[in-house]
């Protein structure tokens, strides 16, 4: 227990001496988020010197081991920090679907030499990654997927098109399921990694209802993948595929709670008096469900570190962290009343409001949607017959 | 500390859900009391069973004789006690008055533990005065007289009052109805002259009184706490009760979820099973979801409030306004999704709807706690 105190104190001091001051600052939008990679423009001095001085200690990513560009914390540890970030407001250094996603698969999948090579690329903000999942043709049902990549002896020649591809104009590598077999559905997907700047990768981004361009689409011509660039076996990708939908939907899920613990209510009752007693109370009411879900993520970490739990809880906690986010930005909207609409102007700061309200209508439709979680819930944790 | 239980707190979880599966069944308690007419509502030898297994001394500190444990430990037995529909006075007596006594003179924790560690004795407590829990407003009365205290007053919904061998009463001692400051707790005997008891039967069976205090002459040494300062003990008691109805209601939430989930699996209809179509299927999974995230949020109530965590009075309102939307979702849809064998008395779905609908009420509903956190966020 003392150890751990300890820990606590080497953190803080650590964090005191070298958190910048801006980097204490709550994240206001998308470009104070921090993601790496080959062409990523810092924002600030600060936002730069933050990451290196993380990734040099490895608490980019606190609990993956040394080996690997960690810090090899245990989940006790890695609990602390995260609490004594949280106590002084620090911005997470480096975010991305590397750490959250491709990481953990590769821990799990991954060869030694992989390891080494990729985890420590994307510990200290070298590459940026993408995930090419969605097909035009396979949302909901992912598994019918063509993407095809053709047997070439020493490498594949990858052909197709993935759709949804968050930041893949941006990405420099892609974590991508292509069919290496077509006559097994299940068992003839392989999961391949390459370069986005590949001779034959093409993207194009999709303008949204949010005004925003997030997601790709990407076109695969003729593209080569030497044969080592397979996380996994032949044509067993859909393990590592849903091994990692499983981070990807707990990172999701995260966005409704977390860090976003603070009360609703009292937020907007500082930008504006609650005037409505209706309004105010379905505030309550959702003050009450993000406060417990709060706790719910916090329980679904802490089993999640110690193998606790059951393995499809984070398809529940997908499910309900992303519908209680767009419930608040639901409650968002109405506290802004006319303000809220603003689309473009200084004062709501070019739209945010509006924008990321319809930005998360996507929160229950990207990773998997509402319905899909709970078909899973239903067939894998209630055990319901034929589902 | 995290969101998991310890393994002594497992093997307490074992413990308790067999025997409770076991001795506390729907049909060998609830229904056994209840079509019996008991007046206690309740069994007394399973209070004195729950007393030989320590349970009743959870809450009470080693140094009185107790467990020295906290709101988890208290929590992991509600829970099984709400899955089973158990008609017991833990809640009162182990959990609320237990609270009360452990800030109390030596003299009263001697008159009173030694009682409750056994199981012969049943505490209740008496603090709500009108139809909603709104302990806020106290105008029951205590004007010093003698060496003591005079009560004038009444009070109402007092869970197992009339069986009650003491009732922790909350008086105003000073101030108007509506101050925090000026409240004192008084450990009031059942049986002292001028306390008269309008038992009557609730929804779920339970028996509560409506309570007269007139004239009731007490010594000084039947206050708990400080004079005039009995509302920081209160909050303490409120919380301990509300948390502990908190997990209770996320048991009988389980408790109705499993009896539906299993019904689910084998009632077929158009020639299939019922748990084969979607749209149950979806909204068994929202409820699972709901009940689930009441767990998370009474453990952390459970947990701060051990920890003595300023964070704890938040929490602990989360946690009742969330265990009871979980649970009141759950027999809704049980209920429902029994279709009409769901109306029968004969089946028990429908009892942990009676059950659900007291519990919401006792120490305040979610209607009541989502205020509460309204105002304790600043808004």
């Amino acid at each position: 227990m003392s150890d751990l105190k300890n820990f606590r104190e080497e953190i803080r001091d650590w964090l005191e001496s070298n958190c910048p001051p801006e980097m204490r600052q709550p994240v206001k939008d998308e470009d104070d988020v921090c993601w790496g990679g080959r062409n990523f423009q810092f924002k600030s001095e600060a936002q730069k010197t933050w990451m290196e001085r993380c990734a040099a200690k490895g608490y980019t990513v606190p609990d993956w081991p040394n080996a690997y560009g960690g810090a090899g914390m245990s989940a006790a540890e890695a609990k602390i920090w995260r609490e004594e970030c949280a106590r002084i407001g620090a911005r997470p250094p480096l975010s991305s679907f590397g750490i959250w996603m491709l990481g953990p698969a590769l821990l799990k999948f991954g060869t030694e030499e992989q390891k080494i090579h990729y985890l420590g690329q994307i510990a200290r903000g070298e590459i940026r990654w993408c995930q090419g999942y969605s097909e035009p043709g396979s949302g909901s049902d992912l598994v019918s997927l063509q993407t095809f990549g053709e047997d070439k002896g020493d490498h594949w020649v990858v052909n197709g098109q993935k759709i949804w591809t968050s930041y893949a104009d941006k990405a420099d590598w892609i974590f991508c399921l292509v069919r290496t077999d077509k006559t097994n559905k299940y068992q003839g997907i392989s999961f391949l990694l390459f370069d986005m700047a590949s001779p034959g990768v093409s993207t194009k981004p999709i303008l949204l209802i949010s005004g925003n361009s997030p997601f790709c689409e990407t076109f695969f011509d003729n593209v080569t993948v030497p044969k080592e660039q397979i996380v996994g076996e032949l044509n067993r990708g859909w393990d590592v595929a849903k091994y990692l939908l499983g981070h990807e939907r707990e990172m999701i899920s995260s966005t409704g709670g977390g860090d976003r613990a603070a009360s609703l209510g009292s937020a907007v009752s500082r930008a504006a008096a609650l005037e409505d007693p209706v309004l105010r109370a379905e505030l309550a009411l959702f003050d009450v469900d993000a406060l417990a879900f709060t706790a719910m993520s916090e329980k679904f970490m802490d089993e999640v570190k110690v193998g606790k739990g059951h393995p499809a809880q984070p398809n529940m906690m997908k499910y309900a962290g992303t519908e209680l986010n767009k419930r608040r930005l639901e409650l968002v909207m109405a506290a802004g009343g006319s303000a809220a609409l603003e689309w473009e102007s200084e004062a709501s700061n070019g739209g945010s409001s509006a924008r990321n309200w319809l930005r998360t209508k996507a929160n229950s439709i990207e990773g998997g949607t509402s319905e899909v979680m709970l078909n899973v819930v239903a067939k894998r944790i209630l055990d319901l017959p034929g589902a | 500390m995290p969101l998991y239980h310890t393994e002594d707190q497992t093997m307490l979880a074992d413990t308790a859900r067999q025997f409770m599966a076991d001795e506390g069944a729907i049909a060998k308690q609830l229904r056994h009391w209840r079509d019996t007419g008991c007046k206690d509502g309740f069994g007394h030898t399973l209070w004195k069973q729950l007393a030989e297994l320590g349970f009743t001394g959870i809450m009470v500190s080693e140094d009185d004789g107790g467990l020295g444990m906290g709101h988890v430990e208290a929590g992991i037995v509600m829970e099984e006690i709400g899955r089973n529909l158990t008609p017991s006075p833990f809640l009162t007596s182990a959990i609320a008055a237990a609270t009360a006594l452990g800030a109390s003179s030596h003299e009263l924790k001697g008159r009173y533990l030694p009682g409750l560690l056994s199981g012969d004795s049943v505490f209740a407590v008496a603090i709500d005065e009108g139809r909603k829990h709104r302990p806020e407003r106290i105008a029951t009365q205590a004007v010093r007289s003698g060496n003591g205290f005079r009560l004038d007053g009444a009070k109402t919904f007092v869970i197992h009052g009339a069986s009650a061998d003491m009732l922790v009463v909350a008086a105003r001692t000073a101030g108007s109805d509506d101050d925090a400051d000026g409240i004192t707790l008084f450990a009031v005997p059942r049986d002292t002259v001028g306390l008269s008891q309008d038992a009557v039967r609730l929804v779920d069976s339970s028996i509560a009184s409506h309570i007269k205090l007139e004239g009731v002459q007490l010594d000084a040494d039947a206050v708990i706490g400080e004079v005039d300062g009995g509302r920081e003990v209160l909050n303490r008691v409120l919380n301990a009760a509300r948390v502990g109805a908190a997990a209770e209601s996320v048991g009988v939430a389980a408790g109705a979820f499993d009896m539906t989930a299993t019904y689910l699996r084998q009632r077929k209809q158009f020639g299939k099973l019922i748990g084969e179509f979607q749209s149950l299927q979806h909204r068994a999974a929202h409820l699972y979801s709901e009940i689930e995230i009441a767990r998370a949020a009474t453990f952390k109530a459970q947990q701060l409030l051990d920890g003595g965590s300023e964070k704890a009075d938040l929490m602990v309102s989360v946690a009742k306004a969330k265990a009871g939307k979980a649970a009141g979702l759950a027999v809704r849809e049980g209920v429902q999704m029994h279709g009409g064998i769901g109306m029968t008395d004969e089946y028990d779905i429908g009892l942990y709807m009676k059950r659900d609908r007291a519990l919401a009420e006792f120490m305040g509903d979610q209607y009541y706690h989502a205020q509460r956190v309204a105002q304790l966020s600043g808004y």
